[in-house]
């Protein structure tokens, strides 16, 4: 089991989910971030003078996966977010020891 | 001490109670002898024609009061969602205090029988002769235009201020600063008499309302000091970006509405048909004023920036206030548009000699009032007089009217500068020896809200600050 966690720009997340949708994808976490990767931020303006604007806003997507699904979902991530620009994001993989379903008990692959 | 400080509360209390006995008595004795009209029967019967012009000097007086709306929007927006709510108190405030010590003494000391050119005498809690349909009609107008005066400082003072500053300040401004000035101007006083031109004179008020209140404010923003991380280290002044651009321009677009009664309701008549002028002219300004502010910075930054440009909106209005019924419509472009140029100028100015103005108060109201008074020596056309058809005529340097009236103008807005400046930085000085103007550090980083009035602006959303 894996841990797929993708930090995606804002306006991509209503596709991506439709992507995972389509695919199969159980469930997902999003949380609305902050941050900045190499591009170091982004200037904005108020009342004539320019300011750094240190964070940008982000999606962070969190995905519990099978071993055998985790290539595919990252295929199917990338192919959906690209845009060949810079602050496209990043995917973090992480491995899970192990998943509890709350209601039933039931522990790993089952539970995913 | 503590029995020291009693008996001075002692001593208080009683002449708290001789005044209160003294105004009682004063306002118990009917002044029937004097011709005042409170059913305005008598007014109606001398002059048919009235209604139409109370009609339309109370709802240009509607316009003027809703203005209120449009600065604590501008303000609102321009600053940071922690201190919103109390920056609606502070608007809310000016305009009780306003409303309340106008008609005790404000009025009074402005519109009252003249004692020597200096103040006003007559007319206290708008009693006896003044319980008057006409003299009615005269403070509402006049009160509308104390409480814009007043409203004007809270932007350049925003974010730091005590509400408790704020509260006296109203109180010192619609007392004294306003109506004095206001009576030289407006009242018969000394100015409007000078011997140069007309004599000084001040349409709508760029000077007795915007001046006055963006030289004030100037006061009250270098007696505090700038906000905590509007200069870098280094010295640099860095951008505070305000929370809400909408809000902003909403309270721009009021505040352009406002001024069609600020301007034109100045006429005291619907009879004067100038009204069609003036609110061209009023409309011209505003939007030759946004157009260089926006250019000016574009050219700067390659970017369209929209605080700027509704900054220069009010300039052009703030400027064309004193000389919208005396100029043509080419002229209300030229004032609009170095009004726009004078406002991007004064910003970068005042915050490269180290002053903070959150909202660029100073910059449209001090700066561009001035220029408004000015230009009434410059462009009056000679067409259009004192709130009348019939002569003495208002003319121009540029119009053949040779230097008097521009002398005049100058001769009014120094003192201006200087009565509104002057008296600015004593009230806010002798407030700050007293009790500290300036909010504690840390209320000031956590946002006025909460440690002053104990409630977030927005209490449901989690509002972030850099």
């Amino acid at each position: 089991m894996r841990k797929i966690e993708a930090v995606i720009r804002v306006e991509k997340l209503e596709e991506v989910t439709d992507a995972l949708e389509k695919f199969g994808c159980p469930g997902m976490m999003v949380t609305h971030i902050e941050g900045h990767g190499r591009q170091k931020g982004i200037t904005e303006q108020f009342r004539g003078r320019e300011f750094k604007v240190n964070f940008i806003p982000k999606i962070k997507i969190e995905i519990v996966v099978k071993d055998v699904d985790t290539d595919k979902i990252i295929q199917l991530i990338m192919s959906t977010v690209k845009t060949g620009e810079i602050g496209d994001g990043k995917i973090f993989i992480y491995p899970i020891e192990n998943i509890v379903r709350i209601r039933t008990g039931e522990k790993g692959e089952v539970a995913v | 001490m503590g029995k020291r400080l009693g008996k001075w509360f002692i001593s208080m209390k009683t002449a708290m109670l001789a005044v209160i006995i003294g105004l009682l008595v004063y306002l118990a004795v009917p002044f029937s002898a004097f011709a005042a009209d409170p059913s305005g029967a008598e007014t109606l019967a001398h002059n048919p024609q009235s209604p139409v012009d109370y009609v339309w000097v109370l709802v240009c007086g509607f316009l003027v009061f809703f203005m209120q709306a449009g600065f604590a929007m501008v303000e609102a927006g321009f600053c940071r969602a922690k201190n919103a709510t109390n920056l609606m108190a502070k608007n809310t405030i000016d305009f009780v205090v306003a409303s309340l010590v106008f008609m005790a003494f404000g009025f009074a000391l402005m519109m009252g029988n003249d004692y020597k050119g200096l103040i006003g005498t007559s007319g206290w809690f708008l009693h006896g002769a003044n319980y008057d349909v006409g003299k009615y009609l005269m403070f509402f107008w006049q009160l509308v235009f104390a409480g814009t005066a007043a409203t004007i400082v809270s932007g350049a003072v925003a974010e730091r201020l005590k509400f408790k500053a704020y509260f006296l300040y109203s109180l010192a401004v619609t007392a004294i600063v306003y109506p004095i000035y206001g009576h030289w101007v407006w009242g018969g006083g000394w100015l409007s008499k000078l011997p140069f031109g007309v004599g000084h004179v001040d349409f709508a008020g760029s000077g007795v309302v915007h001046t006055i209140g963006g030289f004030v404010g100037l006061a009250g923003a270098i007696v505090l000091g700038p906000r905590f991380g509007k200069f870098g280290k280094d010295g640099k002044p860095r951008a505070i970006p305000g929370h809400s651009i909408v809000l902003a321009a909403l309270g721009t677009f009021i505040l352009w509405f406002g001024w069609f009664g600020f301007n034109p309701g100045s006429t005291f008549s619907a009879h004067q048909l100038r009204i069609a002028v003036i609110a061209v002219n009023t409309n011209l300004a505003a939007a030759a004023g946004a157009a260089v502010a926006i250019l000016l910075v574009f050219l700067k930054t390659k970017k369209w920036d929209v605080g700027m440009m509704l900054n220069g909106c009010l300039a052009g209005l703030v400027a064309v206030t004193a000389p919208c019924a005396w100029i043509e419509a080419w002229a209300a472009v030229v004032i609009g548009s170095i009004a726009g140029l004078l406002v991007v100028l004064s910003v970068y100015f005042w915050e490269n000699i180290g002053v903070d103005d959150p909202v660029g108060a100073v910059s449209v109201h001090a700066v561009n009032g001035f220029w408004g008074l000015i230009s009434v020596g410059l462009f009056a056309d000679g067409t259009y007089g004192l709130g009348t058809t019939e002569g003495p005529l208002v003319k121009g340097l540029f119009y053949g009217g040779g230097l008097g009236q521009l002398i005049a103008q100058a001769i009014g807005a120094v003192v201006c500068v200087a009565w509104a400046f002057g008296l600015g930085l004593i009230i806010f000085k002798v407030m700050d020896k007293c009790f500290g103007v300036r909010v504690l550090p840390h209320e000031e980083i956590k946002g006025l809200d909460i440690g002053e009035h104990g409630t977030p602006a927005y209490p449901n959303f989690y509002t972030f600050n850099n």
